[in-house]
């Protein structure tokens, strides 16, 4: 559990930043909490040769809410997403989601931002960021741009990010007041990847659904969330039953995630049509 | 205030002595993070130690190139077997009458397989030569089942003659290691044909590992000048591993210093001698430096000793009103690689024939069969005696699958088979004879504290309330007797590699009344500076803070075997009380002479001798202490201090009643344990905080093992479960509240009538928390289940009762 060596680098700007990407390439990672990237490194299952730590960034950090929006800086940790009692206003099944990542300690580092940006099919966030119809802002050498969430995730890892390029901010549209949430999660035990994990918003004729760790990318279904829009929760149910491919673990044989996958479904769906007004 | 104003009582309390919830002294240290442990260990010129280890679980290793890694700057050697094979380290003998390989000699047998040793001047060089260490191998065929290696014509150990008898006798094919046969097979055979009842059933007791917070890990410091080796390291009988260390390298036994210093849990997984441990004092030799080999988790638990991996099958005879009249047992036990258990000589299935519990069963018979697999070595006691934990779950769930053939309340099936409180000691049919107990009256007390009736009424409730779909829980209730067996043990039967498994305290009382005690155990956690502090405080009479207490230096304590199998109150907490019982022996001979009468006229009085009648006549142990230093007493040597060495005359019998209820959603397989109440009985309490806490810890380790913790292969042998991702240890969050309880009921032949207590809750807690699961589905027609009942299994077993239709 010992990396390679690596060379550190700590920029003072994003433009510093992917500056340093475009020029060491391959070689470079960025480093946000680092509870994914850390690990892969001890276990050399990563190998790079220079780390650019974006802790220095003020840019990234922070939490803007409007009437219309919530923008959330990648460098924003789990804990200060749980602590903020204006985005738990505005955009509630953010907290409720973000207490069920990890544990207190990871939380206090772990960043949204790395959560999102790492193509991790096991990482909560992703799925959470499709149902609420996100947008990611990434920064590159010349310009920036935005991709939505539903289609940010390729394959486990991989995403439409270019390799110079840095995830800087998360823009989520506000829903509509009233609007019903639960992020469910099934779970071995508190710091474990979910079983199955499900985050559903619905209320005022809409509805979105995402599943999470049953692919290899999370999984949002349109029919998934008409259906329920329309009322119809065995048709949300069988969408979703329909679009997932979880894989053994072990947590687990396919059969079992599946039929867990439909429970947690239901009971997130019970809960945010409770919540719903 | 002046000392006489004391009531006796008064005196006693101030002492801190036995019954005492004294505060651990040891946490002081502790929570400040001030502790001292191997990785504290820091020395000029140090260097590290790291493996190459086998990504194979069965391959031969045809050629290790360590060209590359020794070009990594500061990377000084490579050690592999061809090094260490001149001197005869190529390969090890186990505790268990085995050998095992250092290095990978030609082959090796399990994925994690120690195959070269990087030496470098730190320990990222270190792995980096790791990773450059270029090792070919060729593939052979992997058994990971202990039945199919029975069958099978893979010989996994080339090494051995296959017509030739092992350590423990004949072996029937080339990949069994043992047959260890107790009780009588015919006259259990012919019980179990006439029987009116008999139950079958395979318990299966998965394989787990100790998993201690602190790895294993080591220190090597040999002085060339001196001649002298320094060893620290991890290790729970420092004085064996100074022995065996002598035997095998040849150095002298009084050139070998082992030092244990803190160790952060040991739970068993550092009872046995690793590769590490060799490798750090050849890499010392070799480069006349100290060097330093620490082990990842990784490592620790792919490759340090597991535990458990038994398959009962299990034979139990009755009559139609429920009394047991036999027990049969098989069972098929997967070492691994090498066969590393960590057992007493003549006991090559640890005390497995305590497996008739807590019951007066007339006629039992036990097999054993080792086996060798592509698995990691070990087969230690987590938590428990020798296989103490296996023979509980078996006996506990063949009770319930008993009961659930003869349609009897469970509760009642054991108190009408219960040994009786006047049948002790008893002589149970598999050899052992029990010291002590009352398990009635525990039982009694037990399922009154939870109002069991109310609870199977509050059961049936809710099982009318599922089949009505009102709910998808169920609710099952634990129950478990269980009874242990510790205090390993009495020299006549009871060695390990021929050591025999007394144990030794030495105390020293100096001139101003405080003193210090050096124990031949170690303290892993269980707080032995408090507690053992207590026994002496109560047997002469000084304070307990007044004494400071020291185990783990070989040049300093004396011989003894070390802290596994709860044996350190049993055997040493006995020595400790006999050798205060010299001290206070020649305390009375000073008094007399300072109150000038004769020896018979005091007698000890708490803190103090007394004149016999006159109790205004008295010397405190203080004064005495004194006396011992400066005057002159015709008679008797000055000074104040004794040694014990104590070879108990029998093993102790903690028992416990342990009850718990759980709720499980059997649409997602979760569970969720409502209440878990334990009653032990450990014989005298010496620290009632202490033993509340080591309750709490075992049931957590048991509730781990139980609902979620496993070692688990693939079918090519590669390890599933090698990190805390898939590896569970339960955080404050899944660990339920525990509602702790005691009978007392001392055993006889112990000085101080302790029994042990740290590894009971184990021992118990595994078969509550499995029994509560099955009890659960009982209604639906589940007799057996295989641990550990995590989401999935528990889900699988709804699944396969129609439950989810």
């Amino acid at each position: 559990m010992i990396p390679g060596a690596f060379e550190y680098h700590r920029p003072a700007s994003v433009a510093e930043a992917a500056g340093l990407l475009s020029q060491l390439g391959d070689d470079a990672r960025v480093l946000a909490g680092g509870h994914s990237l850390i690990p892969m490194m001890k276990l050399r299952m990563a190998d790079l040769s220079h780390l650019v730590d974006l802790q220095d960034l003020d840019e990234m950090k922070g939490i803007k809410i409007t009437v219309s929006s919530v923008t959330i800086g990648a460098m924003v940790t789990q804990h200060e997403l749980i602590a903020d009692d204006a985005l738990a206003a505005a955009v509630p099944i953010i907290r409720e989601a973000a207490l069920q990542i990890a544990d207190p300690q990871v939380r206090y580092v772990g960043t949204i931002g790395g959560n999102v940006a790492n193509g991790d099919p096991g990482n909560d966030m992703p799925g959470l960021m499709q149902c609420l119809n996100a947008t990611y802002e990434v920064q590159g050498t010349e310009a920036s741009r935005m991709i939505n969430a539903r289609e940010f995730y390729e394959s486990a890892y991989f995403t439409a990010r270019e390799e110079e390029e840095i995830l800087t901010r998360i823009h989520i549209p506000r829903p509509a007041g009233g609007t019903g949430y639960a992020y469910e999660k099934q779970k071995r035990k508190i710091g474990d990847y979910a079983t199955a994990a499900a985050a559903v918003l619905v209320g005022g004729g809409e509805a979105s659904v995402a599943m999470t760790n049953l692919s290899d990318t999370p999984v949002w279904s349109q029919d998934a969330g008409k259906a329920l829009a329309s009322g119809d929760v065995e048709g949300c149910v069988a969408a979703v039953m329909g679009a997932i491919d979880p894989a053994d673990d072990m947590r687990g044989p396919v059969e079992f995630k599946k039929h867990v996958a439909g429970m947690i479904l239901r009971r997130a769906i019970d809960r945010a049509l409770s919540r719903a007004s | 205030m002046n000392d006489q104003t004391l009531t006796p009582e008064e005196r006693a309390a101030n002492l801190k002595g036995m019954g005492s919830s004294r505060k651990r002294v040891e946490d002081v240290r502790f929570t400040q993070g001030k502790g001292n442990y191997v990785d504290d260990i820091k020395l000029d010129g140090m260097l590290f130690g790291d493996f190459v280890r086998s990504p194979y679980a069965h391959a031969r290793v045809v050629s290790i190139n360590a060209e590359e890694a020794l070009k990594v700057p500061g990377v000084l050697a490579v050690i592999t077997a061809k090094d260490l094979e001149p001197l005869g380290l190529h390969w090890m003998p186990t505790l268990a009458g085995d050998k095992q390989m250092v290095l990978a000699d030609g082959k090796v047998l399990f994925q994690g397989q120690e195959v070269a040793f990087v030496v470098a001047e730190d320990r990222y060089a270190a792995a980096d030569g790791v990773e450059l260490v270029e090792v070919e191998y060729e593939e052979l065929p992997v058994i990971v089942d202990p039945f199919e290696a029975l069958q099978s014509d893979v010989v996994l150990r080339e090494d051995l003659d296959p017509a030739a008898d092992g350590a423990h006798g004949p072996r029937k094919h080339h990949n069994h290691i043992f047959t260890w046969e107790q009780g009588d097979k015919d006259a259990t055979e012919a019980v179990l044909a006439e029987a009116d009842v008999v139950v079958e059933e395979m318990v299966y007791y998965h394989r787990t590992h100790p998993c201690p917070l602190e790895t294993c890990g080591s220190v090597a410091s040999m002085d060339k000048v001196t001649g002298k080796l320094t060893l620290w390291g991890t290790f729970q009988a420092p004085h064996a591993v100074r022995t065996v260390a002598s035997l095998i390298s040849g150095i002298a036994e009084h050139n070998i210093r082992v030092i244990s210093p803190d160790i952060g849990g040991g739970f068993g997984n550092k009872v046995g001698v690793y590769p590490g441990y060799i490798c750090s004092i050849v890499a010392s030799i070799v480069t006349g430096k100290p060097v330093k080999w620490v082990e990842d988790r990784m490592d620790n638990l792919m490759s340090t000793a597991f535990a458990r991996d038994y398959w009962m099958q299990g034979k139990i005879a009755a009559t139609k009103e429920g009394k047991i009249t036999g027990l049969w047992c098989h069972t098929t036990a997967d070492h691994g690689g090498f066969d590393a258990c960590a057992d007493p000589t003549k006991f090559p299935a640890g005390f497995m024939n305590i497996c008739t519990g807590s019951y007066d069963i007339p006629v039992a018979y036990l097999a054993v069969d080792g086996v060798y697999t592509n698995k990691a070595p070990g087969g230690v006691a987590y938590r428990c005696s020798f296989r103490v934990t296996e023979a509980a779950y078996f006996i506990e769930r063949m009770i319930e699958v008993l009961a659930i053939k003869l349609n009897m309340d469970a509760a009642e099936l054991r108190r009408i088979n219960f040994i009786k409180a006047d049948q002790f000691p008893y002589q149970s049919a598999l050899g052992w004879e029990y010291d002590s107990g009352d398990y009635h009256t525990a039982w009694d007390k037990a399922l009154k504290a939870v109002d069991y009736e109310g609870l199977r009424k509050e059961q049936a409730q809710q099982l009318e309330d599922f089949k009505a779909g009102k709910t998808r829980k169920l609710m099952g209730i634990g129950l478990t007797h269980f009874t242990e067996i510790v205090g390993a043990g009495p020299v006549k039967n009871c060695d390990i590699l021929g050591l025999g498994m007394f144990d030794s305290c030495e105390i020293r009382i100096h001139p101003t009344g405080s003193a210090i005690a050096r124990l031949g155990t170690i303290s892993q956690g269980q707080g032995h500076a408090t507690t053992f502090a207590q026994i002496i405080a109560s047997e002469i009479g000084l304070p307990a803070d007044d004494i400071t207490l020291e185990e783990g230096d070989t040049d300093t304590a004396p011989y003894g075997l070390g802290t596994y199998g709860s044996r350190s109150t049993p055997v040493a907490g006995a020595a400790t009380a006999m050798a205060a019982r010299k001290i206070r022996a020649k305390a009375q001979m000073i008094a007399a002479y300072l109150l000038e009468v004769h020896d018979d006229d005091v007698e000890f009085d708490v803190d103090r001798f007394v004149v016999k009648g006159a109790p205004e006549r008295f010397k405190t142990m203080k004064e005495i202490a004194f006396a011992a230093y400066n005057q002159a007493i015709p008679g008797l040597e000055p000074g104040l201090e004794a040694v014990s060495y104590y070879d108990p005359p029998n093993m102790t019998y903690p028992f416990g009643a342990y009850i718990c209820v759980v709720d499980i959603d059997v649409d997602t397989g979760e569970t969720d344990i409502r209440s878990f109440y334990a009653l032990d009985d450990c014989g005298t309490r010496i620290n009632p905080m202490i033993i509340e806490g080591q309750v709490h810890g075992g049931l957590t380790e048991a509730l781990a093992i139980a609902m979620g913790q496993e070692i688990a292969y693939d079918e090519m042998g590669n390890h599933k479960t090698a990190t805390l991702m898939d590896f569970f240890i339960p955080t404050s969050w899944e660990t339920p509240t525990y509602v702790t309880d005691h009978t007392t009921t001392p055993s006889p032949h112990h000085p101080i009538g302790a029994k042990g207590v740290g590894e009971s809750p184990n021992v118990g807690g595994v078969p509550c928390f499995s029994n509560a699961v099955h009890d659960a589905f009982r209604p639906f027609g589940l007799t057996q289940s295989h641990m550990p009942h995590d989401h999935w299994r528990v889900w699988k077993t709804a699944r396969e009762l129609g439950l989810h239709a």
